[in-house]
């Protein structure tokens, strides 16, 4: 898709936090949100003398999502002292990886919102340790530190600049997030920082080479990128339209103002030094331990989804939906592996009154909801034996209590009347009560019938099958 | 003969027999730094009362008949790199004038552990960076055979100590020969372990992949026997080796019958006053007359050895003490405008001209552009030397060297001249290159009464032919020389 003629390139590098118990270096507890500098040892505070030794936890983690994103595993590889002074960074260099990292040369299919698949390629994933946080406020002169952040092990997950234009570069971003939380290896929470990403963005015409790219730092949400992506695309083009040159730069995303701001030109590129941490051993993972942790991957999110649609019939973007959430990807299979015949329906159900209490905050294993019932009841709409709106009750019930179908539909008389008897009598009552109505619906106004339906399906106390009243009604009318 | 003349060794069974208590070896040690420190300046921080409580706490442990290590009661050095908790640890720089840390080093804790008894935190040069211990921020330790001429460095302090009795044994670091160096210049045996018999874990990290804590003593079981103690895995140290570390103390037995000693010529040509090496050839001389065999070698890559460790020692150090920038512990500046002013003015002010040098040179070898040209290429050497050492020890048990080029120089002299002053390492790098043990024994002395050493280096992790060919020689050559101050 162009953007005024032009070809929008994105390559994306997200970090994210990893949720292993401890932190990469030390013993310090890995969590977030506890009071500041609780969650410190002189390790991760780079005390003098203090060593780093890794934790072997972060090691599988990163290889299992090399896994994921198909890349090759360095079965040998080091770990990097990156040099930079800031206040938030105790020992002035973060342990990191540069020119070995620990997974390379992978692949990511990511599923578009019309349904295309697209391959974005994955240079490297390497690990790294996380700095600790600034706080600013005015109650205080200058800036405070809290450190327990530092320690916390991240991965980079450095993608090619594959993407064209911010809707892919969200898909892929929530592709990403969505294999993150099926491996449970990151929280993922947006808010809590556990992903963050630095954005690349550059434009060209189509047919003539990539164009300068320049970086954007500071991008902590989705919809960030997309706006940030929109921004910098805009103005690279706004600059080549006007006869100017885009300029190699690191740029920061102000989110609240909408745009980015230059932080520094190529020229003044800082110098990392990286070199290799002499504080720590070669990493070097047997070859069994990888084959071990692919094993362990559970399916991932995009093979669900393809197999959502083609093995149970639904839209890309239904299974995409339930697949998001490992909670309801997990409840719909249980349905069908407890019998229930029409998937569909269950995934209207699960995006419609399920997503609704699970999007206030209640789990589905906090209430009494059970596989066998939700797939009993979807048998029995798909059945005709209830009305939607009769499940619906019955639904509000069996979220609540632990209680059998049938004596619900018993007890308030919801069983559905197909008995044609029943509802010619029904139909004749309306029809005659109704009189105008049906002259409209013969005058051409079709939208009388859904009205003398609904008469019916009052007149039934809702218990009429509105498909089976609705043949009757046409034929007595003779529409 | 005073209690604190005494080798540890001797102390530890006059401890155990009760024949003295570790509170008055400690009152003796204390009172002879009292006595002569004025002059030698040997100590940043002592503190009496502390010590004599551990010894106290030592008597008690021997008394109940628990004191498992040699070393209980025993008063002991500890160079200022090494952490305490709660007691300064300065690496002798104004920068961490007032650090006290809250942990303590591995080594430490296998002394506290072992009821040894500290008995203060000794000078050194800044950060470990020198071989004169003229680079302490504080003072300048002086030689006790000379006190015109400089200990050596980086850990003076600790030399000077043991070799006056200020302490029985210390603990120094070394990482291009700051034990073996003052060792020698003071007259008394310094061990340089492999890399990776002892925890780093505590020690102020200087070159990290160099750097190696050890033991200091006035005769060679002195230093197996604190070298027992802090020997040893630890899980704390990623670059700690996992093996079994069998006592040394045990296995001096000075048969050095059929040992082949590698005599490699580099180390005896240019740069070395001839004096110190024909007292180093005289002595193995005498180790062949006990049925030792010398063998001429060669280790060519020599040369290199001074350029490769002063690259990869400043790169490492340029990082290790980028952590010092006045944000958490430490000097920071006064009167600064903003983040970079206080960082340039921090460690413009906190850390002295040499240790800025390292930095600076550190800095630019691993600059994008000199990276390859200068880290790269010491790397590779650094390979090729450790390769050369290997294959010259599978001819060889042992390699025989003058530890430093000449006896104590005077104070001043190679001030002004740092690579005059980097020169004295030119016969102890390598070792530190090829991760090595090595040890200096006294092999004799300058007219003037000046010490010398032999440096006696072996295999990785052969420590115990590396001692044993020095007690050997110990019991030839005659054992330690008091110097009179």
């Amino acid at each position: 898709m162009l953007l005024k003629g032009y070809e929008v390139v994105v390559g994306l590098e997200v970090h994210a936090e990893l949720n292993t118990k401890t932190k990469i270096y030390c013993n310090c507890r890995n969590s977030f949100g506890l009071e500041v500098n609780t969650q410190v040892c002189p390790i991760c505070l780079g005390m003098p003398g203090t060593l780093p030794t890794l934790n072997e936890k972060v090691v599988e983690y990163a290889i299992k999502m090399g896994h994921a994103l198909n890349c090759s595993i360095n079965r040998v590889c080091k770990q990097d002292r990156k040099n930079y002074f800031y206040p938030d960074l105790p020992k002035s260099y973060q342990i990191s990886q540069a020119d070995i990292p620990l997974c390379q040369n992978g692949y990511l299919d990511v599923i578009l919102e019309n349904g295309e698949v697209k391959r974005v390629g994955v240079e490297r994933i390497h690990i790294e340790e996380d700095a600790g946080k600034l706080l600013h406020s005015d109650k205080f002169d200058g800036s405070l530190v809290d450190f327990n952040r530092c320690g916390v092990p991240l991965i980079e997950i450095v993608s090619k600049p594959d993407m064209r234009g911010s809707a892919e570069a969200k898909a892929y971003l929530e592709t990403i997030r969505s294999i993150l939380k099926y491996i449970d290896i990151s929280d993922c929470k947006m808010q809590e920082g556990s992903i963050r990403c630095d954005v690349n963005v550059s434009v060209h015409k189509p047919g003539e080479p990539f164009g300068t790219r320049c970086e954007m730092k500071n991008v902590n949400s989705f919809s960030a990128a997309v706006r940030g992506i929109d921004f910098e695309a805009e103005r690279q083009i706004e600059i080549l339209e006007s006869g100017g040159t885009v300029v190699q730069e690191t740029r920061r995303w102000d989110d609240q103002k909408g745009v980015s701001v230059s932080m520094r030109t190529k020229e003044d590129a800082q110098d990392y030094r990286y070199f290799p941490e002499p504080d720590l051993l070669t990493i070097v993972v047997p070859e069994e331990k990888v084959k071990e942790l692919k094993d362990t991957l559970p399916e991932l999110p995009n093979a669900k989804i393809m197999r959502y649609s083609s093995d149970y019939g639904l839209s890309r973007y239904d299974a995409a939906m339930i697949v998001d959430v490992p909670e309801k990807s997990a409840f719909f299979e249980k349905c069908i592996e407890a019998g229930c015949k029409a998937p569909k329906l269950l995934a209207n159900w699960v995006l419609g009154e399920i997503s609704k209490f699970m999007n206030e905050g209640t789990a589905i294993e906090d209430t009494k909801l059970t596989a066998e019932k939700m797939s009993e009841l979807v048998g029995l709409i798909s059945d005709g034996k209830i009305s939607t709106a009769a499940a619906k009750t019955i639904f509000d019930v069996i979220v609540k209590e632990d209680r059998d179908i049938i004596s619900i539909i018993e007890e308030k008389g919801l069983s559905q009347v197909s008995d044609e008897a029943a509802l010619e009598a029904i139909a004749d009552e309306v029809l005659k009560a109704n009189e105008k109505s049906v002259s409209d619906y013969l005058g051409g106004k079709t939208n009388a019938l859904g009205y003398l339906v609904g008469q019916c399906m009052k007149a039934s106390k809702g218990k009429a099958n509105p498909g089976v009243m609705k043949e009757i009604i046409l034929k007595k009318i003779g529409g | 003969m005073k209690l604190y003349e005494y080798n540890a060794f001797e102390l530890s069974e006059m401890l155990r027999k009760r024949e003295i208590s570790s509170v008055e070896l400690t009152a003796s040690v204390l009172d002879r730094a009292d006595e002569v420190d004025g002059k030698v300046n040997a100590y940043l921080k002592t503190d009496r009362e502390l010590s004599l409580k551990s010894a106290e706490n030592a008597d008690k442990l021997i008394a109940s008949g628990e004191a498992k290590s040699r070393l209980a009661g025993i008063p002991v050095g500890i160079k200022d790199n090494i952490s305490t908790a709660g007691i300064l640890t300065t690496c002798a720089s104004k920068m961490l004038e007032n650090y006290v840390p809250v942990f303590n080093a591995t080594v430490i804790e296998k002394l506290n552990a072992a009821g040894a008894v500290i008995t203060g935190k000794l000078n050194m040069d800044e950060f470990a960076m020198g071989s004169s211990t003229e680079n302490s921020f504080f003072k300048t330790t002086k030689n006790p055979f000379d006190l015109t001429r400089v200990p050596g460095g980086s850990s003076g302090g600790s030399a000077a100590a043991v070799s006056c009795g200020e302490a029985v044994i210390a603990l120094g670091s070394d990482t291009g020969g700051s034990i073996r160096q003052p060792a020698s210049l003071c007259g008394v045996v310094g061990l340089k372990p492999t890399y990776g018999s002892v925890s780093r874990y505590g020690l102020v990290a200087f070159a990290s992949s160099l750097d190696q804590i050890g033991p200091f003593g006035r005769c060679v079981k002195d230093v197996a026997l604190l070298q027992d103690e802090i020997q040893g895995h630890d899980k704390m140290d990623a670059t700690s080796a996992a093996r079994s570390y069998p006592s040394l103390y045990d296995s001096l037995s000075g048969d050095v019958a059929g040992l082949k000693i590698g005599i490699p010529s580099e180390y005896y040509g240019e740069g070395v006053k001839p004096e110190v090496a024909e007292a180093v050839m005289n002595c193995v001389s005498e180790l062949e007359k006990r049925g030792a065999k010398a063998v001429p070698i060669s280790l060519p890559s020599t040369k290199y050895a001074l350029s490769a460790y002063y690259i990869i020692a400043c790169a490492e150090a340029s990082s290790n003490l980028a952590r010092f920038d006045g944000v958490k512990y430490g000097y920071r500046a006064k009167d600064c405008d903003g983040l970079i002013d206080m960082y340039e003015k921090t460690r413009s002010e906190g850390f002295g001209r040499e240790v800025k040098r390292r930095i600076m040179l550190g800095t630019f070898v691993l600059s994008s552009g000199y990276f390859d040209a200068y880290y790269k290429k010491a790397k590779l050497l650094q390979k090729r030397i450790a390769k050369e050492f290997e294959d010259a020890f599978k001819t060889v048990d042992v390699i025989v060297t003058p530890t430093s080029p000449s006896e104590a120089f005077k104070i001043g002299d190679k001030v002004s001249d740092p690579l005059e002053m980097y020169k004295a390492d030119i016969c102890t790098v390598t070792v530190n290159i090829a991760g090595l043990p090595a040890v200096s024994v006294p092999c004799g002395y300058s007219e003037a009464g000046l010490p010398y050493g032999m440096q006696i280096i072996g295999r990785k992790f052969d420590e115990k032919t590396v001692l044993n060919l020095a007690y050997a020689h110990e019991t030839a050559f005659g054992g330690f020389r008091r110097p009179e101050i």
